[in-house]
């Protein structure tokens, strides 16, 4: 088998990135953590832009993770974590099997609208819910993982070593498929649909089974992010966070699944030295970025890696 | 009788409000195949730019009648300056690329502007009320207006009956629709597209400014009007069908008077009663009430 | 031998030094509230407006007494203010790195942001004080020791605004509400709706408006109201909403027909002054702007702020200057208590159960188990007289009128009638 540069990478960063777990500083086991979260999100829209379909709704399955997760917690009384990871995963799953029966149908400009509705629909429904706190949101406090209870303080470095390992098997694992069969039908989709259906494979299938995956992988970043952060609210299935999800993926470009990772770590940490630094501009700083992105590199970041290797 | 009036009035008056923003927006797509984000901003700097205008005039102890000058001034400066600044300055070095790729452009214009529309005009909101006291009121039954909406109502009226006289009947017009209906072809007959585009993004920018400076004597202008209002637009003008104007003033009817009846008859739903209209109209028809059958490029 | 002694002396004076630096070490305070947005306008940079006006009047002591010492004790203070903009996710990770940076947070306006921070503050142990959200759930929820509130919570408005509409119109029948549908406006039409109904039982409500946070645009709400036929109109409206609800409602004559409660109006009277129609009830969630007593410190605030800032301060800045000078006013009695340089826990120790004299009124540390404040409250109405907007009618209500005692939900204290 020959050596793959990419899954080699992944073991190491996933390493490296467990090592850092129990003696890494707070604020940066935070930041990397959200970074991880986020960057599950982009890994399954990395999945569909290449399936030639840019989604502007996966904030709502990134919502759906982080509330199923939380209340399992919270109401189902099953403050485990790993089972509230499963949970927001299965959750995420299960909505876009229903929905993506009828998504996969629309194409550009229309699927994106259309997913966008559907995640406002879920945050109409949200706000309107005072069980769940509406906009307030409500806490997400966990003390087990997997039936073993933590000491106090521990819990989140544990949360965040389990992200690390999830994205090195998800990382793997996608990897594989879009180079197996499918993954390569999903690019020709993109490249050109109508001759695809003349081959003989079913574009429907194809576009369905992508649009469950990455929204299972959107789900299970919700819950992560909901770990991570302790608290859920409506916010994550607002539109501009479902857009933030988009600039992270033109960020890192679509060409290696490492990417997602690279472009939502650059991400936050640019966003909060912004916000510290240039609290008035950095919404600015951020459309001037992407502009420079689009023009300069519209590969994304990825191609400086590549051209470098090259 | 009157309450059924009175929600079918409601419901007009926001459709005209919202026919104005999908107006440009729909005619920027299906001439420049652009979905345009910053549509938003042009929106904001319309009311900011009225607002300030009009303040200024009204603080110079001019005529508070004149204060509609000022409004149509306003929307001049923001199309003739912010179409040709866009268009030319930036969107010019982005055609050819993929469609997904230029809303992102359009994205990152509408981020920059409103961080530049808090710059020049601060984070306390302006006020400048007069032209909508000024016509007076009128009433439907019990219920009081300002005749203002009414205002409002015609301006959208004939702005629509306007654009579709120049677009349908001048010869300028006719370019136009033959560069919507197909690109290619009408740059090898010898159309100047690019002229075409500049001119339809400055239209385009126009009527947005319209919608912003015909709001602002309604509202407060404050940061963070652009966002409300893309949504919308975007809502109404894939109702309609991109590119078609007849679209965009079905889809403004039907969910200005969808929302009107929810706020009277059910007011917890109106928060997504227009993500539901639609997604029911996208799921009959899949590419928008009025859009034109494509033909497939094999 | 010489140079031994010489020695020890040159180290002693080193370690006096070193501690005097110390004890001159400001105390960093990390301010977090909006900068951007459309919560700016009317809350957070007023708010940090006061943050620093006091913080530079208490550096040079100028603050009148009781707080007239120089800084905390003596201690110069120093602010590190951020914006609370982004929503709960954004402002946690931003917590977590301001709490590196500073010796103590005040903050958040956002009910959303605070409850999301309360938790993270216990967890990291860092002082934390709220200043202006409205959320009662704070202390209610669950218990803190990190976490204090020197404004008292949403509940407040509510119940005053109903006791007053009651008291000086007993007729009333029936009611409307045009809120903003999130957590905000849903909480402050429930507590409304169920104190008028606690305290008259078989009112009626004519229809409850949730509008679209930031809509601006009221047309086919106001008609819904009018059409209504409810006696009294309530709204917790507030920045470009509340303005829109004014200038579109008022030529309708929403105001005439109706009697309005604007449980929050107070920052509007400096925007929109003589437009908003007289009769109106207005709000300051607290004894706040042109509620405050006079008294020596609360003109001295006026006074200030309207000179630095060219506009009288609203209740946002009186709330963040009342979580400094609590701040200061706990630092300084745990240095009484012994310590000259108090530490966290010392200071948390004073924090609690504390009574101390804030711009408005006196604030009392008495709910949460010691960490929530409460205040007495004022409402009025509104009328212009030679051009300026006035408050006439002012109604004060003791603290424990509005307020549910200690270990009562606000919720089940208003429908049990708002037992004392």
């Amino acid at each position: 088998m020959t050596f793959d540069r990419t899954i080699a990478s992944l073991a190491v960063a996933c390493g490296v990135l467990l090592v850092a777990a129990p003696i890494a500083p707070q604020w940066l086991l935070f930041l990397l953590a959200l970074a991880l979260a986020k960057g599950l999100v982009v890994l399954g829209l990395l999945l569909l832009m290449r399936t030639g379909l840019v989604s502007f709704g996966q904030g709502l399955y990134f919502g759906l993770g982080a509330y199923a997760a939380a209340l399992l917690a919270h109401r189902g009384g099953l403050a485990d974590a790993a089972l509230m990871i499963v949970a927001g995963t299965a959750c995420a799953a299960a909505v876009a099997a229903i929905l993506g029966l009828l998504l996969a149908r629309y194409r550009e400009i229309f699927f994106a609208m259309l997913s966008l509705a559907f995640s406002m629909i879920l945050y109409g429904l949200l706000v309107k819910s005072s069980a769940l706190g509406s906009t307030d949101g409500f806490h997400v406090q966990v003390k087990h993982f997997a039936g073993i209870a933590l000491a106090a303080g521990v819990e989140r470095r544990v949360f965040y070593a389990a992200s690390a390992i999830a994205v090195f098997f998800l990382g793997w694992a996608l990897h594989r498929y879009l180079r197996s069969h499918w993954g390569r039908l999903s690019e020709a989709i993109r490249d050109n649909e109508l001759r695809v259906e003349y081959l003989g494979a079913s574009v429907y299938r194809v576009v369905y089974a992508n649009y469950i995956i990455a929204a299972a992988l959107a789900g299970l970043g919700g819950a992560f992010a909901a770990l991570a952060v302790g608290h859920v609210d409506p916010e994550t299935t607002y539109w501009t966070t479902s857009g933030e999800f988009v600039f992270i993926a033109i960020l890192g470009g679509t060409g290696n699944v490492l990417a997602p990772f690279l472009s939502a770590a650059i991400f936050e940490a640019l966003r909060t030295v912004a916000s510290q630094y240039a609290p008035n501009v950095w919404q600015m700083a951020l459309g001037v970025a992407m502009l420079a992105i689009i023009m300069f590199l519209p590969g994304g970041l990825w191609t400086l890696v590549r051209r470098r290797a090259a | 009788m009157s309450n059924f009036a009175a929600v079918v009035f409601d419901g007009v008056v926001y459709s005209s409000w919202l026919f104005l923003m999908a107006a440009g927006l729909t005619l920027i797509y299906g001439v420049m195949r652009i979905l345009n984000i910053a549509h938003g901003s042009l929106y904001a700097l319309g009311a900011y730019t009225a607002a300030s205008l009009g303040g200024a005039w009204i603080a110079a102890g001019y005529a508070p009648a004149g204060s509609f000058a000022m409004l149509a001034l306003a929307v001049l400066l923001v199309g003739a300056v912010m179409g040709p600044l866009i268009e030319r300055g930036l969107l010019k070095w982005m055609y050819g690329k993929d469609e997904i790729v230029l809303l992102l452009v359009t994205y990152a214009v509408f981020l920059i502007l409103e961080d530049a529309i808090k710059l020049v005009w601060g984070v306390e909101s302006k006020l400048f009320s007069e032209p909508y006291a000024l016509p007076g009121n009128f009433a439907i039954g019990a219920l009081v207006y300002p005749v203002y909406n009414l205002v409002l109502i015609a301006v959208a009226v004939v702005t629509g009956l306007a654009l579709s006289w120049a677009l349908y009947y001048t010869r300028q017009g006719k370019l136009l629709l033959a560069v919507i209906h197909d690109r290619e072809m009408s740059a090898a007959m010898g159309i100047n597209v690019d002229r075409v585009y500049l001119a339809t993004f400055t239209l385009g920018a126009m009527l947005a400014g319209l919608g912003g400076a015909l709001t602002a004597p309604m509202i407060a202008v404050s940061p963070g009007i652009g966002v409300e209002v893309i949504v919308l637009s975007f809502a109404v003008v894939v109702v309609g069908g991109l590119g078609s104007l007849g679209g965009a003033a079905l889809g403004a009817l039907m969910v200005g008077l969808a929302r009107s009846v929810a706020v009277r008859y059910w007011p917890e739903g109106e928060l997504f009663i227009i993500y539901f209209v639609m997604a029911l109209v996208l799921i009959a028809r899949p590419k928008g009430l009025f859009s034109a059958p494509e033909a497939r490029k094999i | 031998m010489n140079r031994i002694i010489h020695a020890a002396l040159l180290a002693c004076a080193c370690v006096l030094a070193a501690g005097a630096a110390l004890a001159q070490q400001p105390l960093r305070i990390g301010v977090v509230t909006f900068l951007s947005g459309p919560a700016a306008g009317p809350f957070g940079v007023p708010a940090r407006n006061g943050f620093e006006l006091v913080a530079e009047m208490t550096n040079a002591g100028q603050v009148p007494a009781p707080h007239n010492t120089k800084g905390f004790g003596g201690r110069p203070i120093e602010l590190v203010i951020i914006d609370e903009a982004g929503g709960p996710q954004k402002q946690v990770a931003e917590f977590r790195n301001l709490a590196q940076r500073v010796d103590v947070v005040i903050g958040y306006i956002s009910s959303g942001d605070c409850l999301a921070i309360a938790p993270v503050a216990e967890e990291l142990r860092k002082l934390t004080v709220l200043f202006d959200c409205g959320t009662p759930r704070i202390f209610e929820d669950a218990t803190y020791k990190y976490v204090f509130r020197t404004g008292p919570s949403g509940t407040m408005d509510n119940v005053s605004a109903a006791l007053y509409a009651l008291e000086r119109n007993p007729n009333i029948r029936s009611i409307a509400g045009i809120n903003q549908n999130y957590a905000w406006g849903q909480d402050s039409w429930t507590d409304f709706e169920a104190a008028m109904k606690a305290l008259k039982p078989g009112i009626e409500v004519k229809t409850s408006q949730m509008t679209k946070l930031f809509a601006g645009q009221f047309g086919a709400e106001i008609s819904t109201l009018l059409s209504s036929g409810a006696d009294l109109v309530h709204s917790s409206f507030w920045g470009g909403d509340l303005e829109g609800l004014v200038l579109q409602g008022a030529p309708r004559g929403l105001f005439q027909k109706h009697l309005v409660v604007l449980s929050a109006g107070e920052p509007a009277i400096n925007r929109l002054g003589a437009r908003i129609p007289d009769g109106t009830i207005i709000g300051a969630r607290g004894p706040f702007g042109p509620f405050a007593p006079d008294n020596d410190l609360n003109r001295w605030f006026k006074n200030a702020f309207q000179e630095r800032y060219a506009l009288p301060p609203n209740y946002a800045a009186y709330k963040a200057t009342n979580a400094l000078l609590g701040l200061k006013a706990a630092y300084e009695k745990a240095q009484k208590a012994g310590a000259a340089t108090p530490n966290q826990d010392q200071i948390i120790a004073a924090f609690e159960n504390l009574s101390f004299d804030g711009v408005g009124g006196q604030v009392r540390m008495a709910l949460g188990k010691g960490h929530q404040a409460v205040m007495d409250n004022a409402i009025g109405t509104a009328k212009t007289v030679g051009g300026q907007l006035t408050i006439v009618d002012l109604k004060r209500y003791p603290a424990e009128r509005v307020n549910p005692p200690e270990g009562l939900k606000s919720e089940a204290w208003i429908k049990s009638g708002l037992k004392k």
